[in-house]
């Protein structure tokens, strides 16, 4: 049997938990507060996901960024390979919130979309 | 001069759900003043996720969440002015302000509502010796440069401080493709959230150097590296531990102030550890009609207390506009922060005056585990809940009730406390 600390990362909360791999494959989860606390412990010693965040350019020089974000979480160890894809990508105005930025990023079956809606160039 | 019901000073996140608030409770003349060339303040940089889970059930990014209610001020016909600056807000609620198409104005309000923010503690404010070279950032700073601009502020970075902007811009930078060396912290204990140690930290393998702090910056030009060391229990550093670490880049994630130059020229009371105004239970300060939400009046940790703050004060103050009782001749209890309790707010209440319920939020001193946060009226215990951990970087709050209130009507004082089993 194995046995591991987690912290939980659903929540500001924080809740340490511990978590135990039965020989049978079991997960036990203590210390949880809710069960999406339990839900990230199992996901987390199984296969740990996260969602990306990060910035694309506006086409042209100098035009600022718009945010965006992977609409579900990714596979952990996918996670560079997200933001190396995006390097290579920029944006054309006007872009909507929840606009499909790139479609299935590295692979994954997940989109990374805007996260902001940028119409045109702000005044500064 | 243009008239108002309600100003609002500062569209962040605050002054949005201070108008909705003001607005959803009857009151139908509100101004928002924003110095920035759009709404939502600091959410626009966060572009991080995890805001939201309380008061939308989601988790959002920053600029989702601004987005939200951006839109709610928007279908709300609140009005507001961007790149507008106010430069003075007079005792009888008259403020100046100025932006570039209509110049200098001045604005009367019946009611205001202080939603200004806080702004980060500089390099000045903590007495490291060097030169002032390039390469050094609050980390608020870098974390506008690489979301907003599209800068890399450097390859290798220091980032000295734990608080939850440093440790999301360790993240951020390394996904960039820098090379975050360690995060030194001069307490004990993390001044940021611990999923933040995790999701920002542990998944990179960056390491979080308690007790540590930066005792030389070297470099003339740029930053060429900085001297870390260990400190003692009295927070000196010890020699024997110096070390040398090259880096181009130190962030800094030391603290946030409160921006209350405005609040204190127009003479508002200060409380001496949040550094902001000292309010009763409607977020009114010693000023009538004026009050303050978010940041401005204490810093806080999560996006969603502010917004759930801010739509009191908005509420408060539409209360005040449309004629609410007089408070003077009202019993006002003082809350007195006693054993590890470093400040409430509100610092005191006026019972008659308050809701049903009346939250009552804080910060703790130290780290605490199995602790007790423990409330007595006078010297009568009337609250005590049980906390497994509790610290200086995560904002605590208890709930008082005004039946119970109404009950001890010789009341002199409300205290809350820290007990150890």
């Amino acid at each position: 049997m194995e046995k591991r600390e987690l912290t939980c990362i659903v929540c500001p909360m924080g809740c340490q938990m511990e978590v135990e791999i039965q020989e049978d494959n079991r997960i036990l989860v203590f210390n949880n507060t809710c069960p999406r606390g339990e839900a990230y412990a199992k996901k987390e010693v199984t296969h740990p996901t996260r969602v990306v965040t990060t910035s694309v350019p506006i086409k042209g020089k100098n035009k600022g960024q718009v945010p965006c974000k992977t609409k579900k979480e990714v596979p952990k160890e996918k996670i560079f390979d997200v933001v190396k894809q995006l390097k290579r990508v920029s944006v054309e105005l006007p872009v909507f919130m929840g606009d499909i930025i790139v479609e299935n990023i590295a692979e994954t079956g997940v989109d990374v979309v805007a996260t902001c809606t940028v119409k045109e160039e702000k005044e500064s | 001069m243009k008239t108002y019901d309600i100003v609002i000073i500062g569209g962040g996140p605050a002054g949005l759900a201070a108008a909705v608030g003001a607005k959803n409770s009857g009151c139908d003349s509100i101004l928002i003043l924003e110095r920035d060339k759009e709404l939502g303040g600091i959410l626009n940089q966060c572009i991080h996720n995890g805001f939201g889970l309380h008061t939308f059930k989601e988790e959002l990014t920053g600029p989702e969440y601004a987005a939200r209610y951006i839109e709610k001020v928007q279908q709300l016909q609140i009005q507001y002015l961007l790149n507008t600056m106010v430069v003075e807000i007079s005792p009888d609620k008259v403020i100046t302000a100025m932006n570039g198409k209509e110049g200098l104005m001045e604005i009367s309000a019946k009611a205001v509502i202080l939603a200004m923010g806080c702004r980060e503690r500089p390099r000045g404010a903590l007495n490291i010796p060097g030169y002032r070279p390039a390469g050094i950032y609050s980390a608020g700073t870098a974390q506008r440069l690489v979301n907003m601009e599209g800068y890399l502020p450097g390859r290798e970075i220091v980032i000295l401080g734990s608080g939850d902007i440093g440790l999301i811009m360790a993240r951020r930078m390394t996904l960039e493709g820098a090379k975050v060396k360690v995060v030194a912290e001069l307490m004990p204990y993390c001044g940021g959230l611990k999923r933040n140690i995790v999701q920002c930290l542990e998944d990179y393998n960056i390491p979080l150097k308690l007790s540590h702090t930066v005792v030389n910056i070297h470099g003339k030009e740029r930053v060429e590296g900085v001297t870390l060391a260990q400190v003692d229990e009295n927070l000196h550093p010890i020699k024997e531990t110096e070390e040398y670490i090259p880096c181009d880049t130190l962030l800094l994630s030391v603290g946030l102030i409160p921006e209350n130059e405005l609040s204190l020229e127009m003479g508002n009371e200060m409380g001496k550890v949040t550094n902001g105004p000292i309010v009763d239970e409607s977020l009114e300060t010693n000023i009538e009609g004026v009050f303050a939400c978010g940041n401005v009046l204490h810093v806080h940790d999560l996006v969603d207390f502010v917004s759930s703050e801010a739509e009191t004060a908005g509420k408060n103050a539409a209360l005040y506009v449309n004629g609410r009782k007089a408070k003077e001749k009202m019993h006002l209890i003082p809350i007195h922060h006693e054993e590890g309790v470093r400040y409430t707010v509100p610092a005191h209440i006026h019972p008659e005056n308050m809701e049903e319920k009346l939250t009552i939020r804080f910060r703790v001193g130290e780290v605490y585990k199995n602790a007790f946060i423990v409330v007595y009226f006078d010297e009568q215990q009337v609250f005590k809940k049980k906390r497994s951990f509790m610290a200086p970087g995560e904002m605590e709050e208890i709930i008082l009730r005004k039946e119970q209130l109404l009950d001890f009507p010789q009341l002199e004082k409300i205290r809350v406390r820290i007990e150890k089993e």
